[in-house]
């Protein structure tokens, strides 16, 4: 089946920099796809370039098989990290705004119930809170019912509860069969809301695949760990055990089989913890430094 | 024409709501007017204006000239000499002829008639042939008026249409608009026209205003100013267009700006006309576009000309326009590079 997007080799260039240097990936249709990365990384640039919003300085970009065309703006929705509106418009003057731009459009009452506007449709856009200006943002994204939506970045600077509805928003969206391409540098978020993704540093791409898989593939141990005095023979244990004053940590491939050792210790087990290596432990590894860097 | 007019219809909630700017918008000429009015009230000083047609040097006989209380003004040509004679601004005029002098008077200005007298007196020695030129007064407020006008057009216009577009690209309007499938075209279209439109109501609102509490002189056509008024507008706002096709700064838009504007609020003869200036400053002049505005709208207004006698001025805005907006259109970027 024909992705609905696909890059080849994208490179962008700017005076002194090279902010993308040859990306390539394909997104089926359907899927929430990731560019997971840290700031300056070149996210947000592949998906200007992507969008149309920037020119990229060589490269291919295909849209369902095909360059895209005049009309690739009629088709998909964008939201940007930061965008202003036009002063002294209130929410639903802004929605009758953008719907005008648009050969075919969802109902305004629709993405007013989608995205949760209900409640600030007669406020200023521009006075919205963070998390009401990007439900705003996103409905704008989604006004022509587009197949395809870019989200740049769009939970940064929301508090925890803003973000968790957010989601919640990106989830109903997923559920539509649009195909989501989301930028992000929340490791729970790409965890969360990502069927596949590409992690990419200096403007390269440093692996890809489904969140799982990458973990699966480059971090398969768990950390078990436990507070404990007694001593524990290592002997005993498959994995790697090491200690530090009243814990003790082991890396194991199959945690079932370590709970099943620790228990012939007759320890309390009351302290154990789990830990499974995220996508912040896995960009560490394959990079070298935190996300957040 | 749907994302036209939703863009057109925006940009004027937009104005209408920002009341600071609006209400600006009506204070800021108003206070001119009022100071002018107040300043220009005084009565003149000077006894008798005397206009001499050709060098002050060759009218060493004439004795009215050497009088301490008589203020002499030299033309080259009789043409805008006259046009002063009828509408009062000189009191009378003086061309040196073979064998005496030709004068011209304006029997409906007292201080004219009263210089006649004078000269009839002092130089009754010489051949003095009379003619007669017929003319209402024209104040300085009136004179100045059509200037204040095309001054608060041009501010309106110029920072109107500038600091929005600068102050969108800025702030990331440009580039949400970008992602739309608006094109520059419309987006820059819907923009004067809103502008346009503002710009031309307000300075009619205030030329109404004007007009009940000062009672100014209008000769001309009314259809005719708001032409000028319309095409100067246009031809501003397409300046500002350039000045904003790709600016990102609100600092250097001012400073451009005020670049702009200041010249041409000193040497489009708003305040003092430039026909006595140095050629070079006169040509300069000629190509600022308020310039035209200036002078079609005080001819219309004080000399009542007609269609013809302003058609090179309605030309030159024109040009200006058509020039400046391929100028921007060439120029224009949605953001910052």
């Amino acid at each position: 089946m024909t992705p609905i997007l696909e890059v080849r080799n994208l490179t962008k260039h700017y005076r002194l920099v090279q902010a993308v240097k040859g990306i390539s990936f394909s997104i089926p249709t359907g899927i929430c796809f990731g560019l997971l990365g840290p700031n300056g990384a070149g996210k947000s640039t592949t998906i200007e370039m992507i969008e149309g919003i920037k020119t990229p300085s060589s490269g291919e970009i295909l849209y369902k098989g095909a360059p895209r065309g005049k009309d690739f703006a009629q088709q998909c929705g964008i939201q940007f990290q930061s965008t202003a509106l036009p002063d002294f418009l209130l929410v639903r003057e802004v929605l009758a705004l953008f719907h005008s731009f648009y050969d075919k459009t969802l109902a305004i009452d629709e993405l007013v119930s989608l995205c949760d506007l209900g409640e600030f449709l007669d406020q200023e856009a521009n006075r919205l809170s963070g998390g009401q200006k990007q439900r705003l943002l996103l409905a704008l994204a989604l006004i022509n019912d587009p197949e395809i939506v870019f989200l740049d970045e769009p939970t940064t600077g929301l508090d925890p509860q803003s973000r968790r509805r957010f989601w919640h928003l990106i989830d109903r969206i997923k559920k539509q069969g649009k195909t989501v391409i989301l930028t992000t540098h929340y490791m729970d978020e790409a965890e969360s809301l990502c069927d596949d993704l590409v992690i990419i540093d200096h403007g390269t791409i440093v692996d890809q695949g489904s969140p799982q898989s990458l973990l699966q593939k480059h971090l398969p141990h768990r950390q078990v760990s436990l507070h404990t005095d007694s001593e524990i023979e290592t002997a005993a244990i498959t994995g790697e055990v090491s200690f530090s004053p009243g814990v003790v940590t082991i890396d194991t491939l199959s945690v079932e089989k370590t709970l099943q050792e620790l228990m012939t210790f007759n320890l309390d087990l009351s302290t154990l913890r789990v830990h499974n290596p995220t996508l912040e432990d896995l960009f560490i590894k394959l990079t070298g430094h935190a996300l957040r860097d | 024409m749907r994302k036209f007019w939703a863009l057109f219809t925006a940009r004027n909630m937009e104005f209408y709501r920002d009341r600071a700017a609006l209400s600006w918008a009506f204070i800021f000429p108003l206070l001119i007017i009022v100071g002018c009015a107040l300043v220009f009230s005084k009565p003149d000083q000077t006894l008798i204006r005397l206009g001499l047609i050709g060098e002050i040097g060759t009218y060493n006989e004439l004795a009215l000239a050497q009088q301490n209380y008589v203020e002499v003004t030299e033309y080259a040509a009789p043409e805008r000499a006259l046009e002063q004679i009828a509408h009062h601004q000189i009191d009378l005029l003086v061309e040196r002829e073979a064998g005496g002098y030709r004068y011209w008077v304006n029997p409906e200005s007292s201080p004219g008639l009263a210089a006649q007298q004078l000269l009839r007196s002092l130089d009754s020695d010489k051949l003095l042939q009379e003619e007669q030129l017929r003319g209402q007064a024209v104040r300085y407020v009136d004179w100045v008026m059509p200037g204040v006008l095309a001054m608060n057009m041009m501010f309106a216009s110029l920072f109107g249409i500038g600091y929005v577009i600068v102050r969108y690209r800025q702030n990331g309007v440009l580039k949400r608009f970008q992602a739309t499938p608006v094109s520059a075209l419309q987006f820059i279209v819907a923009q004067v026209a809103s502008r346009l439109m503002i710009v031309v109501l307000v300075n009619g609102l205030i030329f109404i205003g004007c007009d009940y509490f000062l009672n100014l002189l209008m000769l001309g056509d009314y259809s005719l100013l708001l032409l000028i008024a319309l095409a100067g507008a246009l031809s501003l706002l397409s300046l500002g267009l350039v000045i904003a096709s790709r600016t990102a700064s609100e600092e250097l838009a001012g400073g451009l700006l005020n670049t702009l504007t200041w010249p041409m609020m000193f040497f489009s003869e708003i305040w003092f006309s430039l026909e006595n200036a140095p050629g070079w400053i006169q040509s300069v002049a000629n190509v600022m576009p308020l310039t035209h505005v200036v002078n079609a709208a005080r001819a219309v207004m004080i000399e009542g000309a007609g269609f013809a006698a302003i058609a090179h001025h309605l030309f030159a805005l024109l040009v200006t326009t058509v020039i400046c907006l391929l100028l921007a259109a060439r120029l224009f970027r949605w953001q910052r590079e």
